[in-house]
């Protein structure tokens, strides 16, 4: 990917992170974060990864966020509109943000091998489903079905917890 | 008390909806055909087809004035259909008939009577009200124009398009 | 300078151009005369005549009569273009102004977007006929297509008004369902081409006969023949799963006129309704092409020679190139016919009938046909 569009791709994810936290609207939040989601897989294409970037798209902006959506429009959240910024919080938050910025950037300067450019991967388009397919269903076999079980447990118990009582 | 009704037992078939779906499209399929080859004929085509010779003699379209077989107007600017009227479509100017006509007795006659077709609403109550049998719902549906002022038919247009109403109820004429 | 150096500049130029190409020369167009189409279907159906006295405005330039192309009223699309253009652009002011007119926007996009990875054509002057060639191709369509439910939802919801909300609602929970069916019932079609590229899908096709037609290549072997049946299954959960995410008749509840007046869009007047007619239309119009690219053997047509590369720069190529890309559309056209035909003989849903249809039926069966592709693929060699 030309580092042109890195750069616009990165700066929109990061701009619509922050409205995520800044918004006071609810709504606006949820939006802000299905941009950011969107820009994050744009990411992802520009590093030929599709599957995981159209992943990222199907899953949490095609679906989950419009479950968020749908239930903060139902909700109709009125009272989070008025709630205002504390400041201690906000100079707090801020204060360990800078923190974490710093820390990072420290850890990475001392870090040569980090500052390396990577070499570039050898094939041309990678057929990254049936790779991603085939690593799951053989050496990760176990954890898969493990988790595939678990998530069966999960949602046979939302079923059974959200059920009404039958009189 | 409650009522059940009883669903009908559906067949596997007709549980599945399938052959009942293409049965239907069948159907619609059917009338495309015959549209398309021109077999059904429902539909007319307005400006070139009209269906007036068929309009019964009951057909309530444009207010109209009509006068009476000697050719003299009817009303008499009473102003009860400018009353009656809903949306106030009807403006009358009364003025006076001379003393030394044959109808001085009449007292009055309509100097102005406009209907306003943008504002007319069909409901006939004018033709109802009239004591003189002197307004009535014609034919005339297709009112046009093409400002408000086009939309007004004044007097001469009524008595044209009403023209005479033989056979009503004589109450000014000199006794024969 | 460098930075402008490591721009694809060529790619781009064609690319673009494809894009160009494809929505103004054949998308748009087809989405009006589809509008035009439904008129005329839906009242041929029901013994009337639909729109048929606009003609091209030519006596605007001299000539004595408006022109009168066969059927007569072909004139209409650009007429309504022109009135919805001209109409007064209204926003009320109870809405919700940013998101209301956001919405309009969102709801074009995603549809337009889907476009990007279906290969129309094959090659044509040296190009492949398609804007992006990704190895996910299909599941590229089903992301955009679920971003599509955005639109709808902020419409219904930056309305602020009761009908439009009930209809947003509507649509998100409907097509947030039937993406599952939708999603499921193509995966037989995949693990058949065992490929995500539809141009692969395509490939598959020309080599073995049409998914749903299997002897278009002249044999058909057993494995084809048993393959049929879950072929025909997915095909017809995947269209029934599309008609309901294109929000079509029967399942066109979000926007049902005897209940919610016009759901969600019941608010939007002029240019902003036009959009959600577009989008509604193009999202159409994709999904057919989805149909026609995994069952229908894309832009193949049988007995007929296919360019390669070298050829489709020769004349005798270009035609050819320019009849595989009208093939394709043909094939679009006739699905969308089909979706006009059913809209105007099926009666509409009740909406616990549709989620019950979704959720109880087309998903199982979804589930369980791709376990019998799986078994015959794996027994039948
Ligand atoms: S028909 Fe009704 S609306 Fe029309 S002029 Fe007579 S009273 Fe008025
Ligand atoms: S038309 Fe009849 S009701 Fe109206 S002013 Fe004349 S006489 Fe009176």
């Amino acid at each position: 990917m030309s580092p042109i569009l890195f750069w616009i791709f990165a700066a929109l994810m990061l701009a619509f992170g922050v409205s995520v936290v800044v918004n006071r609207d609810p709504v606006a939040s949820a939006l802000s974060l299905v941009a950011s989601f969107l820009c994050l897989a744009a990411l992802f294409v520009g590093l030929d990864a599709f599957f995981i970037g159209v992943i990222q798209v199907l899953v949490y902006a095609g679906a989950v966020m419009v479950l968020f959506l749908f239930i903060i429009m139902l909700l109709d959240l009125k009272a989070e509109k008025r709630r205002h910024f504390n400041k201690l919080a906000l100079a707090g938050g801020a204060l360990v943000t800078a923190g974490f910025v710093a820390g990072l950037v420290r850890v990475l300067s001392l870090y040569p091998a980090g500052n390396q450019p990577f070499p570039p991967l050898g094939v041309a388009k990678l057929d990254d489903v049936r790779q991603v397919g085939m690593t799951l269903f053989s050496n990760f076999n176990l954890p898969f079905q493990t988790v595939g079980v678990l998530v069966l447990v999960a949602s046979v118990g939302v079923i059974v917890l959200s059920r009404r009582e039958l009189k | 008390m409650a009522y059940t009704v009883r669903r009908p037992n559906l067949t596997f078939w007709e549980k599945i909806y399938l052959p009942n779906i293409i049965a239907g499209l069948a159907i619609t399929f059917k009338h495309l055909k015959k549209m398309l080859k021109g077999e059904t004929h429902v539909v007319m085509q307005y400006p070139e087809e009209k269906w007036d010779a068929h309009l019964p003699e009951y057909y309530r379209g444009a207010p109209t004035l009509v006068k009476d077989e000697h050719g003299r107007e009817r009303c008499v600017s009473c102003q009860l259909c400018e009353f009656i009227c809903p949306p106030r479509a009807i403006k009358i100017t009364p003025g006076s008939i001379p003393s030394e006509s044959k109808f001085a007795k009449v007292e009055k006659f309509p100097e102005a009577f406009d209907i306003d077709m943008s504002r007319c609403i069909y409901c006939g109550l004018c033709e109802e009200v009239c004591p003189e049998q002197a307004i009535f719902l014609r034919k005339d549906y297709a009112v046009t124009g093409e400002s408000r002022a086009d939309m007004v038919h004044h007097k001469e247009k009524l008595y044209e398009l009403g023209g005479t109403m033989p056979d009503l109820v004589h109450k000014w004429n000199p006794e024969k | 300078m460098e930075l402008l150096n490591t721009i694809p500049w060529m790619l781009i130029a064609s690319s673009v151009a494809k894009t160009l190409f494809l929505i103004f020369l054949v998308v748009l167009p087809i989405v009006s005369y589809t509008v035009y189409a439904e008129r005329r279907v839906s009242a041929l159906i029901q013994d009337r005549l639909g729109p048929n006295r606009t003609g091209f405005p030519i006596s605007l330039f001299g000539f004595k009569k408006d022109l009168q192309l066969f059927l007569g009223g072909l004139g209409q699309p650009v007429a309504d273009a022109v009135k919805f253009l001209l109409k007064e652009e209204f926003t009320p002011a109870h809405v919700n102004k940013f998101y209301f007119w956001l919405a309009p926007v969102l709801a074009m996009v995603p549809a337009l977007s889907t476009l990007a990875v279906l290969p129309f054509g094959n090659y044509l002057f040296g190009q492949k006929m398609v804007v992006a060639d990704v190895n996910v191709g299909i599941l590229y369509v089903f992301a955009i297509a679920s971003i599509g439910v955005y639109g709808i939802v902020l419409a219904g919801w930056s309305s602020n008004s009761k009908y439009p909300f009930l209809g947003g609602i509507r649509a998100s929970s409907q097509m947030i369902s039937y993406e599952l069916s939708l999603g499921l019932s193509a995966v037989p079609v995949l693990m058949i081409i065992g490929n995500l590229n539809l141009s692969d899908a395509i490939q598959y096709q020309i080599d073995n006969g049409w998914l749903l037609l299997p002897f278009t290549d002249g044999k058909l072997t057993l494995r084809e023949f048993l393959l049929w049946i879950p072929v025909l299954i997915s095909f017809i959960v995947f269209t029934i799963s599309m008609f309901a995410e294109t929000n079509r008749l029967p399942f066109d509840l979000p926007e049902s006129e005897t209940e919610l007046v016009a759901g969600y869009h019941t608010e939007y007047s002029a240019m902003k309704f036009a959009l959600f007619f577009l989008g509604e239309y193009a999202a159409m119009i994709a999904g057919s092409s989805i149909i026609v690219v995994l069952f229908l053997g894309g832009w193949h047509v049988p007995l007929l020679p296919i360019n390669t590369l070298e050829s489709s720069m020769t004349p005798g190529g270009i035609a050819l190139g320019f009849l595989h890309i009208t093939a394709f559309f043909a094939k679009v056209i006739g699905i969308l016919i089909f979706f006009i035909w059913v809209r105007w003989t099926l009666p509409r849903f009740r909406f616990d009938q549709l989620m019950k249809l979704g959720w109880l039926y087309l998903f199982e069966i979804a589930l369980v046909n791709i376990f019998i592709t799986a078994g015959i693929i794996a027994l039948v060699k």
